[in-house]
């Protein structure tokens, strides 16, 4: 018996995108260690296409799952598609994650916009899909009372 | 795959001495205690067997041993049943209690505080040690019960309880203590401790679960908790879970007849894991004081993880242990035990609790530690935060 699924535990167990990206187009970190999570997503962007990305992430095993799963569903894809990306589909692609677990895919999603925003900064470019977007809002609230047990 | 189980402290195998003794007790001896037949009367005479066997282990009379269903069972009874005496008698309505009590405890006192009583929960130090004189200072005229525990089941502190109860009895205030990590593993004398009432758990001394016992001293009369027939001296009800009961008298006379043994190897095996610990893996934190603690408990922090991840890649491992960190737990919050010590939640996040006990050898603990190194390493390749970046 596992925590998690197999597609959860292989993203865990095998995690793709550790690590840091030399001179990065965009950086975004989310979260606090304090609230038990917290990630750093990089990406590399050309001719408005996401061509690499990278986590690091402190954070319980669905947590480092979903940077894993949310930075291979980016690279290739260009910034407005990356935009469009939801939580939910992290979560679907990693074939569910338990109830509690959910806001490490929430994290991952708010991650990536983080990157992508700053990236929309430094090049003083705008995209429809953060429109809106506050890349300091808070962690989300329901983390610590998902569930009274 | 080599598999460990550092998790002692959740609960113990049952050891085949008390298996055997059980046995019989299901299929041939499975007369009901209550019967007037010999079938009943021999099963009624296991039943005070046990309990004299789990009297002699804490040194009380056999007619203060009162089985329950489990440690929270008797904590819950000893709280409820004092609350309510004592409210009828028109005492007060004051609990004293820790921050760092059990659930068992804290969800009892917020469940009471809803009824109309009010409940003050004494802070410890950074070793997880409750002062006493901030016990005495917590007394009102209103005051009806105290209780502190024991033994902490997370970083295995040992409470002065002779004198905090030494306090109690000045104002005549009754004592309870939760004993369930203590039984088996510090010397337990309740005259000598000097307490009213002490819960205990069959499954932390290598005896069956769904098995507890309150001791209540001589005198005191808690409300019953759990009402129907006349079974434990008309105080609580229910048909004896006889294979039980028998299981935790075995296991308390081994529990008596091997404390030394088990006191030095858990603490020797333990004091081993933790040098291993400090000296191989840097950036790691003991919690709660070395002295006057648990013999087979080791909590610790891996600085820069997170530790529902470490307990994970250590299950792949064969290695079974359990951690303070919010992730791991249902409520999402972090181990209120080492909030109430000081510890920052950041840290807390990466804390692991290692217990050990009869069965683990010195070989385990060089298993562990050697996957333990990896793993640490592994996480803290992923994590973003180290020493040189610090925690933000």
């Amino acid at each position: 018996m596992a925590l998690y699924n197999d597609k959860v535990m292989d993203n865990f167990l095998n995690p793709k995108n550790v690590g840091e990206i030399e001179n990065p187009d965009g950086t975004g970190v989310y979260g606090s260690p304090v609230c038990g999570d917290m990630m750093q997503i990089q990406i590399k962007v050309e001719d408005d296409i996401i061509k690499d990305a990278k986590f690091k992430t402190f954070g319980c095993g669905s947590a480092i799952a979903s940077s894993s799963m949310a930075t291979s569903m980016i690279i290739g894809k260009s910034i407005d598609e990356a935009l469009e990306i939801t939580n939910k589909q992290i979560v679907d692609e990693l074939g569910g994650l338990p109830p509690v677990k959910i806001h490490c895919s929430v994290l991952a999603d708010h991650a990536i916009k983080s990157a992508i925003y700053d990236y929309a900064q430094k090049n003083g470019k705008t995209y429809k899909g953060l429109e809106g977007f506050d890349p300091d809002a808070d962690d989300d609230d329901d983390h610590h009372d998902i569930s009274k047990e | 795959m080599r598999q460990v189980y550092l998790d002692y402290s959740a609960t113990t195998p049952v050891k085949d001495e008390v298996l055997q003794e059980m046995i019989p007790y299901f299929t041939e001896n499975y007369g009901n205690p209550s019967s007037l037949y010999s079938g009943g009367l021999n099963s009624k005479a296991a039943i005070d067997k046990a309990r004299k066997q789990l009297a002699d282990l804490i040194n009380a009379d056999p007619s203060e041993i009162f089985f329950t269903g489990s440690g929270t069972e008797a904590d819950n009874w000893a709280l409820e049943g004092m609350a309510d005496a004592m409210r009828k008698k028109g005492k007060g309505n004051h609990i004293i209690t820790t921050k760092i009590e059990h659930h068992a405890i804290l969800h009892t006192c917020e469940y009471l505080a809803a009824h109309g009583f009010e409940v003050t929960y004494l802070g410890v130090d950074s070793d997880g040690r409750v002062n006493p004189k901030d016990l005495e200072d917590a007394i009102t005229d209103k005051t009806i019960l105290i209780s502190i525990m024991l033994v902490n089941n997370e970083v295995g502190t040992v409470q002065d309880i002779r004198e905090m109860v030494g306090i109690a009895k000045r104002y005549k205030i009754p004592f309870h203590t939760d004993g369930v990590q203590a039984l088996g593993n510090v010397p337990i004398d309740v005259k000598a401790l000097g307490v009213d009432f002490l819960s205990m758990s069959a499954h932390k001394i290598y005896g069956p679960k769904g098995m507890g016992a309150l001791y209540i001293r001589k005198g005191m009369r808690p409300t019953n908790f759990i009402h129907g027939g006349a079974q434990e001296m008309g105080r609580r009800a229910g048909t004896e879970n006889l294979p039980g009961i028998v299981g935790f008298g075995k296991a308390a006379e081994i529990a008596k007849r091997d404390f030394d043994k088990h006191v030095k190897h858990s603490s020797e095996v333990r004091d081993y894991l933790l040098e291993r610990i400090k000296d191989e893996i840097p950036d790691v934190e003991i919690n709660g004081t070395m002295k006057q603690r648990h013999p087979g408990n080791l909590n610790v922090t891996f600085d820069f993880i997170e530790g529902e991840s470490l307990l994970i890649l250590l299950d792949m491992k064969g290695i079974s242990v359990s951690t303070g960190s919010a992730c791991s737990s249902k409520s999402l919050k972090p181990s209120h035990v080492l909030d109430a010590m000081g510890v920052p939640w950041e840290k807390i996040h990466g804390t692991v609790r290692m217990t050990v006990g009869d069965f683990t050898s010195k070989e385990d603990v060089d298993y562990v530690v050697d996957e333990l190194k990896n793993i640490v390493i592994r996480l803290r390749e992923i994590s973003p935060i180290n020493e040189e970046k610090g925690w933000n």
